[in-house]
Protein backbone atom coordinates (compact mmCIF):
# COMPACT_ATOMS: atom_id res chain seq x y z
CA UNK A 1 0.00 0.00 0.00
CA UNK A 2 2.27 2.34 1.19
CA UNK A 3 4.74 1.72 -1.81
CA UNK A 4 1.89 1.99 -4.02
CA UNK A 5 1.14 5.87 -2.45
CA UNK A 6 4.69 6.28 -3.21
CA UNK A 7 4.75 5.53 -6.24
CA UNK A 8 2.03 7.90 -7.20
CA UNK A 9 3.20 10.88 -5.05
CA UNK A 10 6.32 10.48 -7.96
CA UNK A 11 4.22 10.17 -10.60
CA UNK A 12 2.04 13.15 -9.34
CA UNK A 13 4.99 15.57 -9.44
CA UNK A 14 6.00 14.25 -12.86
CA UNK A 15 2.56 15.56 -13.99
CA UNK A 16 2.22 18.75 -12.41
CA UNK A 17 5.70 19.31 -13.46
CA UNK A 18 5.39 18.11 -16.78
CA UNK A 19 2.04 20.17 -17.34
CA UNK A 20 3.87 23.61 -15.91
CA UNK A 21 6.60 23.92 -18.14
CA UNK A 22 4.87 25.16 -21.29
CA UNK A 23 8.44 25.13 -23.27
CA UNK A 24 8.43 21.42 -23.44
CA UNK A 25 4.51 20.76 -24.09
CA UNK A 26 5.06 23.00 -26.90
CA UNK A 27 9.04 22.26 -28.40
CA UNK A 28 6.94 18.10 -28.13
CA UNK A 29 4.50 19.50 -30.67
CA UNK A 30 6.85 22.07 -32.76
CA UNK A 31 9.56 19.53 -33.34
CA UNK A 32 7.74 16.46 -34.96
CA UNK A 33 5.54 19.10 -37.23
CA UNK A 34 9.10 20.30 -38.83
CA UNK A 35 10.00 16.98 -39.49
CA UNK A 36 7.17 15.68 -41.02
CA UNK A 37 6.21 19.52 -43.17
CA UNK A 38 9.43 20.11 -44.08
CA UNK A 39 11.57 16.80 -44.35
CA UNK A 40 8.13 14.94 -45.49
CA UNK A 41 7.20 17.32 -47.58
CA UNK A 42 10.56 18.36 -49.33
CA UNK A 43 12.08 15.03 -49.80
CA UNK A 44 8.17 13.59 -50.36
CA UNK A 45 8.87 15.94 -53.46
CA UNK A 46 11.09 13.64 -54.89
CA UNK A 47 10.66 10.33 -53.01
CA UNK A 48 8.36 7.64 -52.47
CA UNK A 49 8.04 3.90 -51.26
CA UNK A 50 6.27 1.48 -52.89
CA UNK A 51 3.64 3.90 -53.70
CA UNK A 52 3.22 5.39 -50.27
CA UNK A 53 3.77 9.26 -50.11
CA UNK A 54 6.94 10.18 -48.34
CA UNK A 55 5.48 11.82 -45.77
CA UNK A 56 2.95 9.87 -44.91
CA UNK A 57 5.98 6.74 -44.62
CA UNK A 58 7.78 8.58 -42.04
CA UNK A 59 4.49 9.56 -39.85
CA UNK A 60 5.50 6.26 -38.06
CA UNK A 61 8.95 7.12 -37.54
CA UNK A 62 8.21 10.51 -36.18
CA UNK A 63 6.03 9.13 -33.61
CA UNK A 64 8.88 6.70 -33.03
CA UNK A 65 11.35 10.16 -32.41
CA UNK A 66 8.92 11.49 -30.74
CA UNK A 67 9.11 8.54 -27.80
CA UNK A 68 12.73 8.03 -28.46
CA UNK A 69 13.76 11.99 -27.68
CA UNK A 70 11.23 12.83 -25.12
CA UNK A 71 11.67 9.34 -23.09
CA UNK A 72 15.23 9.68 -23.03
CA UNK A 73 15.77 12.87 -22.26
CA UNK A 74 13.70 12.53 -19.37
CA UNK A 75 16.68 10.71 -17.49
CA UNK A 76 18.01 14.00 -16.71
CA UNK A 77 15.52 15.31 -14.39
CA UNK A 78 16.86 12.21 -12.33
CA UNK A 79 19.98 14.11 -12.26
CA UNK A 80 18.52 17.23 -11.68
CA UNK A 81 16.19 16.19 -9.05
CA UNK A 82 20.37 15.15 -7.60
CA UNK A 83 21.54 18.76 -7.69
CA UNK A 84 18.29 20.36 -6.67
CA UNK A 85 18.65 17.92 -3.13
CA UNK A 86 15.13 16.81 -4.08
CA UNK A 87 16.55 13.41 -4.56
CA UNK A 88 17.81 13.26 -0.53
CA UNK A 89 14.19 13.75 0.27
CA UNK A 90 12.87 11.27 -1.41
CA UNK A 91 15.79 8.81 -0.62
CA UNK A 92 15.13 9.32 2.80
CA UNK A 93 11.37 8.06 2.45
CA UNK A 94 10.76 4.61 3.54
CA UNK A 95 10.03 3.63 -0.09
CA UNK A 96 12.23 1.11 -2.34
CA UNK A 97 14.41 1.77 -4.64
CA UNK A 98 12.52 -0.63 -7.15
CA UNK A 99 9.37 1.73 -6.35
CA UNK A 100 11.11 4.78 -7.12
CA UNK A 101 12.47 3.70 -9.92
CA UNK A 102 8.50 2.31 -11.11
CA UNK A 103 7.28 5.71 -10.10
CA UNK A 104 9.93 7.55 -11.93
CA UNK A 105 8.94 5.03 -15.33
CA UNK A 106 5.40 5.79 -14.71
CA UNK A 107 5.80 9.42 -15.13
CA UNK A 108 8.35 9.85 -17.65
CA UNK A 109 5.89 7.02 -20.11
CA UNK A 110 2.87 9.32 -19.24
CA UNK A 111 5.23 12.55 -20.38
CA UNK A 112 5.71 10.39 -23.65
CA UNK A 113 2.30 9.16 -24.24
CA UNK A 114 0.63 13.05 -23.75
CA UNK A 115 2.91 14.08 -26.53
CA UNK A 116 2.33 10.92 -29.20
CA UNK A 117 -1.48 11.20 -28.50
CA UNK A 118 -0.85 14.86 -29.61
CA UNK A 119 0.88 13.79 -32.55
CA UNK A 120 -1.86 10.98 -33.24
CA UNK A 121 -4.37 14.83 -33.22
CA UNK A 122 -2.09 16.01 -36.02
CA UNK A 123 -2.47 13.10 -37.78
CA UNK A 124 -6.01 13.04 -37.86
CA UNK A 125 -6.16 16.75 -38.99
CA UNK A 126 -3.18 16.25 -41.76
CA UNK A 127 -5.72 13.20 -43.10
CA UNK A 128 -8.99 15.28 -43.13
CA UNK A 129 -6.86 18.45 -44.95
CA UNK A 130 -5.93 15.92 -47.45
CA UNK A 131 -2.37 15.35 -46.39
CA UNK A 132 -0.74 11.91 -45.75
CA UNK A 133 -2.75 9.82 -48.03
CA UNK A 134 -2.28 6.27 -47.15
CA UNK A 135 -2.18 6.89 -43.25
CA UNK A 136 -4.83 4.77 -41.97
CA UNK A 137 -6.29 5.63 -38.30
CA UNK A 138 -8.70 4.06 -36.80
CA UNK A 139 -9.34 2.68 -33.21
CA UNK A 140 -7.24 -0.79 -33.97
CA UNK A 141 -4.58 0.62 -35.83
CA UNK A 142 -4.02 3.20 -33.17
CA UNK A 143 -4.72 1.23 -30.26
CA UNK A 144 -2.54 -1.61 -31.63
CA UNK A 145 0.08 1.44 -32.59
CA UNK A 146 -0.30 2.70 -28.66
CA UNK A 147 0.43 -1.00 -27.39
CA UNK A 148 3.74 -0.75 -29.46
CA UNK A 149 4.71 3.21 -28.28
CA UNK A 150 3.84 2.11 -24.92
CA UNK A 151 6.43 -0.59 -24.40
CA UNK A 152 8.76 1.33 -26.65
CA UNK A 153 8.48 3.95 -24.08
CA UNK A 154 8.98 2.01 -20.57
CA UNK A 155 12.23 0.76 -22.20
CA UNK A 156 13.58 3.82 -23.24
CA UNK A 157 12.13 5.81 -20.52
CA UNK A 158 14.77 3.13 -18.62
CA UNK A 159 17.34 3.78 -20.28
CA UNK A 160 17.51 7.20 -19.78
CA UNK A 161 16.97 6.67 -16.24
CA UNK A 162 19.75 3.82 -16.08
CA UNK A 163 22.44 6.93 -17.93
CA UNK A 164 20.66 9.67 -15.27
CA UNK A 165 21.22 7.37 -12.02
CA UNK A 166 24.63 7.11 -12.59
CA UNK A 167 25.32 10.73 -14.27
CA UNK A 168 26.03 13.87 -11.69
CA UNK A 169 25.92 16.85 -14.13
CA UNK A 170 23.18 17.31 -16.59
CA UNK A 171 25.94 18.52 -19.23
CA UNK A 172 27.26 15.41 -18.81
CA UNK A 173 23.49 13.52 -19.49
CA UNK A 174 23.07 15.45 -22.32
CA UNK A 175 26.30 14.48 -24.19
CA UNK A 176 26.03 11.13 -23.43
CA UNK A 177 22.17 10.59 -24.71
CA UNK A 178 23.35 12.98 -28.02
CA UNK A 179 25.47 9.94 -29.01
CA UNK A 180 22.69 7.26 -28.18
CA UNK A 181 19.82 8.77 -29.27
CA UNK A 182 20.89 10.22 -33.06
CA UNK A 183 22.49 6.76 -34.00
CA UNK A 184 18.74 4.83 -32.00
CA UNK A 185 16.75 7.43 -34.70
CA UNK A 186 19.09 7.15 -37.84
CA UNK A 187 19.36 3.49 -37.83
CA UNK A 188 15.83 2.47 -37.02
CA UNK A 189 14.23 2.86 -40.71
CA UNK A 190 11.83 6.17 -39.69
CA UNK A 191 13.15 7.64 -42.59
CA UNK A 192 13.89 4.93 -45.28
CA UNK A 193 12.53 1.40 -46.08
CA UNK A 194 14.74 -1.10 -44.29
CA UNK A 195 14.65 -3.57 -47.04
CA UNK A 196 17.84 -3.61 -49.91
CA UNK A 197 20.48 -2.24 -46.99
CA UNK A 198 24.33 -1.91 -48.21
CA UNK A 199 25.48 -5.35 -46.10
CA UNK A 200 27.26 -3.33 -43.94
CA UNK A 201 24.49 -1.03 -42.53
CA UNK A 202 21.87 -3.87 -41.96
CA UNK A 203 23.34 -5.32 -39.09
CA UNK A 204 23.29 -2.17 -37.31
CA UNK A 205 19.44 -1.58 -38.01
CA UNK A 206 18.69 -5.02 -36.90
CA UNK A 207 20.20 -4.51 -33.49
CA UNK A 208 18.21 -1.76 -32.41
CA UNK A 209 15.08 -2.31 -30.89
CA UNK A 210 13.66 0.98 -32.18
CA UNK A 211 13.75 -0.71 -35.76
CA UNK A 212 11.54 -3.46 -34.51
CA UNK A 213 9.21 -0.72 -33.12
CA UNK A 214 9.06 1.46 -36.33
CA UNK A 215 8.19 -1.50 -37.99
CA UNK A 216 5.43 -2.61 -36.02
CA UNK A 217 3.62 0.88 -35.76
CA UNK A 218 4.38 1.14 -39.78
CA UNK A 219 2.60 -1.97 -40.11
CA UNK A 220 -0.37 -1.10 -37.78
CA UNK A 221 -0.92 2.24 -39.61
CA UNK A 222 0.27 1.91 -43.07
CA UNK A 223 0.11 -2.06 -43.89
CA UNK A 224 3.55 -1.81 -44.75
CA UNK A 225 6.08 -4.00 -42.57
CA UNK A 226 9.74 -5.73 -43.47
CA UNK A 227 9.49 -8.28 -40.59
CA UNK A 228 6.62 -10.47 -39.14
CA UNK A 229 4.78 -8.17 -36.31
CA UNK A 230 4.50 -10.79 -33.67
CA UNK A 231 8.63 -10.79 -34.37
CA UNK A 232 8.68 -7.34 -33.93
CA UNK A 233 6.43 -7.14 -30.61
CA UNK A 234 8.59 -10.06 -29.21
CA UNK A 235 11.43 -8.07 -29.73
CA UNK A 236 10.95 -4.76 -28.20
CA UNK A 237 8.87 -6.67 -24.92
CA UNK A 238 12.33 -8.27 -24.50
CA UNK A 239 14.06 -4.92 -24.97
CA UNK A 240 12.18 -3.48 -22.13
CA UNK A 241 12.17 -6.31 -19.64
CA UNK A 242 16.04 -5.67 -20.21
CA UNK A 243 16.06 -2.30 -19.55
CA UNK A 244 13.80 -2.79 -16.37
CA UNK A 245 16.05 -4.85 -14.98
CA UNK A 246 19.00 -2.63 -15.43
CA UNK A 247 17.36 -0.11 -14.25
CA UNK A 248 16.52 -1.49 -11.02
CA UNK A 249 19.62 -2.69 -10.34
CA UNK A 250 21.15 0.97 -11.45
CA UNK A 251 18.53 2.49 -8.67
CA UNK A 252 19.76 0.47 -6.16
CA UNK A 253 23.23 1.27 -6.79
CA UNK A 254 22.51 4.99 -7.22
CA UNK A 255 24.58 7.71 -5.05
CA UNK A 256 23.28 11.20 -3.85
CA UNK B 1 16.93 2.78 26.96
CA UNK B 2 18.79 4.70 23.97
CA UNK B 3 17.12 5.08 20.61
CA UNK B 4 20.04 5.87 19.32
CA UNK B 5 23.01 3.51 20.07
CA UNK B 6 26.03 4.75 17.31
CA UNK B 7 29.15 2.27 17.89
CA UNK B 8 32.72 2.92 16.02
CA UNK B 9 30.78 4.43 13.66
CA UNK B 10 33.89 5.76 10.79
CA UNK B 11 33.57 7.49 7.61
CA UNK B 12 36.86 7.79 5.58
CA UNK B 13 36.97 9.51 2.19
CA UNK B 14 39.93 8.34 0.46
CA UNK B 15 42.20 8.33 3.77
CA UNK B 16 41.01 11.28 5.57
CA UNK B 17 38.21 10.40 8.19
CA UNK B 18 35.67 12.64 8.31
CA UNK B 19 34.10 10.83 11.37
CA UNK B 20 36.49 9.36 13.48
CA UNK B 21 35.36 6.26 15.54
CA UNK B 22 32.08 8.26 16.89
CA UNK B 23 30.80 6.47 19.54
CA UNK B 24 27.77 7.94 21.24
CA UNK B 25 24.25 7.01 22.96
CA UNK B 26 20.71 8.92 22.57
CA UNK B 27 18.27 8.64 24.94
CA UNK B 28 14.15 8.72 23.90
CA UNK B 29 12.81 12.00 23.77
CA UNK B 30 16.16 13.74 24.38
CA UNK B 31 16.94 16.79 22.06
CA UNK B 32 20.80 16.22 21.32
CA UNK B 33 22.80 18.61 19.57
CA UNK B 34 25.73 18.30 17.81
CA UNK B 35 28.41 21.20 17.48
CA UNK B 36 31.79 21.56 16.11
CA UNK B 37 33.74 23.43 13.58
CA UNK B 38 32.68 23.04 9.46
CA UNK B 39 34.17 19.80 8.17
CA UNK B 40 33.59 18.58 11.61
CA UNK B 41 32.03 15.73 10.47
CA UNK B 42 28.58 16.22 11.70
CA UNK B 43 26.04 16.21 8.31
CA UNK B 44 28.60 13.60 7.56
CA UNK B 45 27.07 11.73 10.78
CA UNK B 46 23.73 12.48 10.11
CA UNK B 47 24.25 11.34 6.16
CA UNK B 48 25.32 8.06 8.00
CA UNK B 49 22.31 7.59 10.45
CA UNK B 50 19.83 8.68 7.99
CA UNK B 51 21.08 5.50 5.76
CA UNK B 52 22.36 7.92 2.39
CA UNK B 53 25.54 6.93 2.70
CA UNK B 54 27.08 4.23 3.77
CA UNK B 55 30.01 3.83 6.29
CA UNK B 56 33.27 2.88 6.22
CA UNK B 57 33.01 1.03 9.07
CA UNK B 58 31.24 0.41 12.49
CA UNK B 59 27.13 0.77 12.93
CA UNK B 60 24.54 2.77 14.58
CA UNK B 61 20.72 1.24 15.52
CA UNK B 62 18.19 4.23 15.70
CA UNK B 63 14.94 2.83 17.20
CA UNK B 64 16.32 -0.86 17.43
CA UNK B 65 17.07 -1.21 13.74
CA UNK B 66 20.11 -1.38 12.13
CA UNK B 67 21.66 0.97 9.75
CA UNK B 68 23.39 -1.50 7.45
CA UNK B 69 21.23 -4.46 7.43
CA UNK B 70 17.60 -2.60 8.49
CA UNK B 71 17.82 0.83 6.31
CA UNK B 72 13.97 0.36 5.16
CA UNK B 73 12.78 0.47 8.59
CA UNK B 74 15.38 2.80 10.15
CA UNK B 75 13.51 5.47 7.78
CA UNK B 76 10.33 4.66 8.33
CA UNK B 77 11.73 5.59 11.92
CA UNK B 78 13.11 9.31 11.03
CA UNK B 79 12.32 12.63 9.84
CA UNK B 80 15.16 15.11 8.26
CA UNK B 81 15.68 18.05 7.77
CA UNK B 82 18.52 19.01 5.11
CA UNK B 83 20.92 21.68 5.41
CA UNK B 84 20.14 22.28 1.63
CA UNK B 85 16.77 23.17 -0.12
CA UNK B 86 15.11 19.65 -0.94
CA UNK B 87 11.83 21.11 -1.99
CA UNK B 88 10.29 20.96 -6.22
CA UNK B 89 10.30 24.61 -7.04
CA UNK B 90 7.96 24.37 -9.51
CA UNK B 91 5.44 22.68 -7.01
CA UNK B 92 3.43 24.70 -4.47
CA UNK B 93 4.04 25.14 -1.12
CA UNK B 94 1.33 22.87 0.09
CA UNK B 95 2.04 20.29 -2.95
CA UNK B 96 5.65 19.49 -1.44
CA UNK B 97 4.03 18.77 1.95
CA UNK B 98 1.23 16.64 0.04
CA UNK B 99 3.89 15.13 -1.71
CA UNK B 100 5.66 13.84 1.50
CA UNK B 101 2.50 12.98 3.43
CA UNK B 102 2.13 10.40 0.60
CA UNK B 103 5.46 9.32 0.75
CA UNK B 104 5.81 8.81 3.98
CA UNK B 105 2.09 6.99 3.61
CA UNK B 106 0.16 9.31 6.23
CA UNK B 107 -3.32 8.71 6.07
CA UNK B 108 -5.49 10.94 4.50
CA UNK B 109 -7.31 12.95 7.22
CA UNK B 110 -4.26 13.68 9.62
CA UNK B 111 -2.18 14.35 6.71
CA UNK B 112 -4.37 17.19 5.84
CA UNK B 113 -4.72 18.36 9.30
CA UNK B 114 -0.83 18.01 10.13
CA UNK B 115 -0.06 20.23 6.80
CA UNK B 116 -2.59 23.06 8.11
CA UNK B 117 -0.51 22.65 11.27
CA UNK B 118 2.94 23.15 9.99
CA UNK B 119 1.95 25.47 7.40
CA UNK B 120 0.46 27.59 10.36
CA UNK B 121 3.17 27.61 12.28
CA UNK B 122 5.80 28.59 9.68
CA UNK B 123 3.33 31.53 8.74
CA UNK B 124 3.32 30.09 5.42
CA UNK B 125 -0.52 29.38 4.95
CA UNK B 126 -1.05 32.31 2.85
CA UNK B 127 1.77 31.17 0.66
CA UNK B 128 0.83 27.82 0.09
CA UNK B 129 -0.51 28.18 -2.99
CA UNK B 130 1.96 29.85 -4.42
CA UNK B 131 5.08 27.86 -6.18
CA UNK B 132 8.05 27.54 -4.36
CA UNK B 133 10.04 29.05 -6.66
CA UNK B 134 8.47 32.21 -5.83
CA UNK B 135 9.38 31.88 -2.41
CA UNK B 136 12.04 33.90 -0.53
CA UNK B 137 15.43 31.93 0.93
CA UNK B 138 13.59 31.99 4.38
CA UNK B 139 10.28 30.86 2.98
CA UNK B 140 12.04 27.73 1.92
CA UNK B 141 13.96 26.53 4.48
CA UNK B 142 10.54 27.22 6.98
CA UNK B 143 8.48 24.87 4.02
CA UNK B 144 11.56 22.32 4.74
CA UNK B 145 11.41 22.81 8.25
CA UNK B 146 7.29 22.15 7.87
CA UNK B 147 8.17 19.27 5.73
CA UNK B 148 10.37 17.16 8.65
CA UNK B 149 7.92 17.97 11.28
CA UNK B 150 4.94 16.93 9.45
CA UNK B 151 5.10 13.05 10.03
CA UNK B 152 6.25 13.16 13.86
CA UNK B 153 8.71 10.54 13.13
CA UNK B 154 10.32 8.44 16.00
CA UNK B 155 13.92 10.46 15.56
CA UNK B 156 14.16 13.72 13.93
CA UNK B 157 17.37 15.17 12.62
CA UNK B 158 17.57 18.83 11.92
CA UNK B 159 20.54 19.80 9.74
CA UNK B 160 20.78 24.12 10.68
CA UNK B 161 17.04 24.00 11.19
CA UNK B 162 16.70 28.08 11.65
CA UNK B 163 19.79 29.17 9.46
CA UNK B 164 18.85 32.15 7.93
CA UNK B 165 15.82 32.84 9.89
CA UNK B 166 15.04 35.84 11.55
CA UNK B 167 14.60 35.75 15.45
CA UNK B 168 10.69 35.76 15.68
CA UNK B 169 10.38 32.81 13.04
CA UNK B 170 13.40 31.02 15.15
CA UNK B 171 11.90 31.70 18.51
CA UNK B 172 8.53 29.85 17.70
CA UNK B 173 10.31 26.92 15.74
CA UNK B 174 12.44 26.45 19.05
CA UNK B 175 9.31 26.39 20.98
CA UNK B 176 7.38 23.69 18.59
CA UNK B 177 10.75 21.69 18.46
CA UNK B 178 10.32 21.46 21.86
CA UNK B 179 7.01 20.79 22.04
CA UNK B 180 7.42 17.45 19.48
CA UNK B 181 10.19 16.12 22.58
CA UNK B 182 8.27 16.44 25.42
CA UNK B 183 4.85 16.04 23.94
CA UNK B 184 5.41 13.44 21.63
CA UNK B 185 8.19 11.79 22.75
CA UNK B 186 10.05 12.52 19.71
CA UNK B 187 13.94 12.30 19.67
CA UNK B 188 15.36 15.28 17.84
CA UNK B 189 19.10 15.16 16.58
CA UNK B 190 20.20 18.98 16.34
CA UNK B 191 23.07 19.84 14.25
CA UNK B 192 23.60 23.84 14.90
CA UNK B 193 26.33 26.76 14.74
CA UNK B 194 23.88 28.89 16.94
CA UNK B 195 25.52 28.75 20.19
CA UNK B 196 22.18 30.22 21.97
CA UNK B 197 20.04 27.81 20.09
CA UNK B 198 22.26 24.99 21.45
CA UNK B 199 22.05 26.33 25.13
CA UNK B 200 18.28 27.19 24.88
CA UNK B 201 17.04 23.88 23.39
CA UNK B 202 19.42 20.69 24.13
CA UNK B 203 19.42 18.89 27.15
CA UNK B 204 22.87 17.35 26.03
CA UNK B 205 24.73 18.07 23.07
CA UNK B 206 28.60 17.10 21.95
CA UNK B 207 31.12 18.73 20.28
CA UNK B 208 32.93 17.39 17.64
CA UNK B 209 36.32 18.31 15.96
CA UNK B 210 37.81 16.62 13.28
CA UNK B 211 35.55 13.37 13.25
CA UNK B 212 35.71 12.74 16.93
CA UNK B 213 33.66 13.89 20.07
CA UNK B 214 35.78 15.89 21.95
CA UNK B 215 33.54 17.02 25.07
CA UNK B 216 30.10 15.71 25.59
CA UNK B 217 27.55 16.81 28.24
CA UNK B 218 24.65 19.52 29.03
CA UNK B 219 25.01 23.13 28.15
CA UNK B 220 25.01 23.54 31.94
CA UNK B 221 27.76 21.10 32.74
CA UNK B 222 30.11 22.44 30.11
CA UNK B 223 30.08 25.89 30.94
CA UNK B 224 30.42 25.24 34.80
CA UNK B 225 33.27 22.69 33.62
CA UNK B 226 35.05 25.87 32.26
CA UNK B 227 35.83 26.63 36.11
CA UNK B 228 34.40 30.24 36.55
CA UNK B 229 33.69 33.74 34.63
CA UNK B 230 35.27 34.94 32.02
CA UNK B 231 36.78 38.58 32.39
CA UNK B 232 37.76 40.05 29.60
CA UNK B 233 40.54 43.17 29.71
CA UNK B 234 41.91 45.65 27.37
CA UNK B 235 45.07 47.10 29.00
CA UNK B 236 48.28 48.71 27.23
CA UNK B 237 50.68 47.09 30.07
CA UNK B 238 49.79 43.51 31.04
CA UNK B 239 51.96 41.13 32.46
CA UNK B 240 50.93 37.84 31.58
CA UNK B 241 53.51 35.54 33.32
CA UNK B 242 52.85 37.11 36.43
CA UNK B 243 48.95 36.94 36.10
CA UNK B 244 49.16 33.28 35.62
CA UNK B 245 50.59 32.80 38.95
CA UNK B 246 47.46 34.18 40.40
CA UNK B 247 45.52 30.85 42.38
CA UNK B 248 42.13 32.40 40.82
CA UNK B 249 43.21 32.51 37.32
CA UNK B 250 42.47 29.47 35.63
CA UNK B 251 43.42 29.75 31.86
CA UNK B 252 44.66 33.23 30.05
CA UNK B 253 44.10 33.48 26.35
CA UNK B 254 44.11 36.29 23.73
CA UNK B 255 40.41 37.35 22.09
CA UNK B 256 41.77 39.81 19.71
CA UNK B 257 43.57 42.98 21.34
CA UNK B 258 42.22 41.94 24.75
CA UNK B 259 42.79 39.27 26.93
CA UNK B 260 40.06 36.52 28.13
CA UNK B 261 40.84 35.47 31.88
CA UNK B 262 38.94 32.20 33.26
CA UNK B 263 38.69 33.31 36.71
CA UNK B 264 37.55 31.22 39.48
CA UNK B 265 34.65 33.26 41.34
CA UNK B 266 35.08 36.30 39.50
CA UNK B 267 33.00 38.85 41.74
CA UNK B 268 34.74 37.97 44.84
CA UNK B 269 38.58 38.53 43.20
CA UNK B 270 37.57 41.16 40.69
CA UNK B 271 38.97 44.15 42.72
CA UNK B 272 41.83 42.43 43.65
CA UNK B 273 42.39 41.15 40.04
CA UNK B 274 42.34 45.13 39.07
CA UNK B 275 44.58 46.17 41.53
CA UNK B 276 46.99 43.47 40.17
CA UNK B 277 46.91 44.87 36.76
CA UNK B 278 46.84 48.55 37.34
CA UNK B 279 45.53 50.91 34.43
CA UNK B 280 42.96 49.28 32.29
CA UNK B 281 41.64 50.29 29.22
CA UNK B 282 38.36 48.25 29.71
CA UNK B 283 36.66 45.43 31.62
CA UNK B 284 34.07 43.09 30.77
CA UNK B 285 32.78 40.29 33.16
CA UNK B 286 30.43 37.63 32.11
CA UNK B 287 29.40 33.95 32.90
CA UNK B 288 30.66 31.29 30.55
CA UNK B 289 28.62 30.91 27.52
CA UNK B 290 28.50 27.68 25.22
CA UNK B 291 30.15 30.29 22.56
CA UNK B 292 33.41 29.98 25.22
CA UNK B 293 33.06 26.15 25.78
CA UNK B 294 33.30 26.09 21.23
CA UNK B 295 36.26 28.20 21.88
CA UNK B 296 37.61 26.12 24.95
CA UNK B 297 37.46 22.67 23.22
CA UNK B 298 37.95 23.41 19.62
CA UNK B 299 40.22 26.33 20.09
CA UNK B 300 38.88 28.19 17.23
CA UNK B 301 35.56 30.82 17.34
CA UNK B 302 32.38 29.15 15.21
CA UNK B 303 32.46 32.64 13.09
CA UNK B 304 36.19 32.09 11.89
CA UNK B 305 34.67 28.69 9.95
CA UNK B 306 31.70 30.65 9.19
CA UNK B 307 29.19 28.58 7.18
CA UNK B 308 30.57 28.69 3.08
CA UNK B 309 28.72 26.87 0.61
CA UNK B 310 26.26 27.16 3.31
CA UNK B 311 22.45 26.27 2.94
CA UNK B 312 21.79 29.98 3.00
CA UNK B 313 24.51 31.08 0.21
CA UNK B 314 23.03 28.83 -2.25
CA UNK B 315 19.61 30.22 -1.44
CA UNK B 316 20.85 33.56 -2.30
CA UNK B 317 22.98 32.78 -5.05
CA UNK B 318 19.84 30.54 -6.69
CA UNK B 319 17.68 33.19 -6.00
CA UNK B 320 19.92 35.53 -8.14
CA UNK B 321 20.44 33.33 -10.94
CA UNK B 322 16.80 33.29 -10.73
CA UNK B 323 16.33 30.03 -9.38
CA UNK B 324 15.11 28.15 -13.26
CA UNK B 325 16.97 24.79 -12.46
CA UNK B 326 14.23 22.77 -14.31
Amino acid sequence: MSELKGIYALWYREMKVFLRERSRVISSIINPLLWLLIIGGGLGSAVSFGGINYQTFIYPGILLQTALFSSIFFGVYIVWDKKIDFMKEVLVAPMRRTSLFVGKIFGGSTDTLLQILILFLIGFVFINIGLMPGLNLNVLSVAISLIFLLVTTIGLVSIGLIIGSQMESPEGFQLIISFLIFPMFFLSGALFPISNLPAWLAPFIFVNPVSYAVDGVRGALLGFSQFNITLDFGVICLFSIVMILIGTYAFKKMKI
Amino acid sequence: MAIIEIKELTKKFNKLAAVDALNLQIKEGEIFGLLGPNGAGKTTTLLMLTTLIQSTSGTATINNYDIHTQPHNVRKSIGIVFQDPSSDEILTGYENLKLHGWLYDMPDIIREKRIKEVLDLVDLTNRQNDRVKKYSGGMRRRLELARGLMHHPKVLFLDEPTLGLDPQTRGTIWEYIQKLAREKNITIIITTHYMDEADKLCDRLAIIDQGKIVILGSPKKLKKNLGGDIVRLKSTKLNISKLKKLSYVKKISSCNDEICLTIENANKHLQELLNFVGKVDSVEIHSPTLDDVFLHYTGRKIRESAPEGSWADKAMHANIQGGTKR
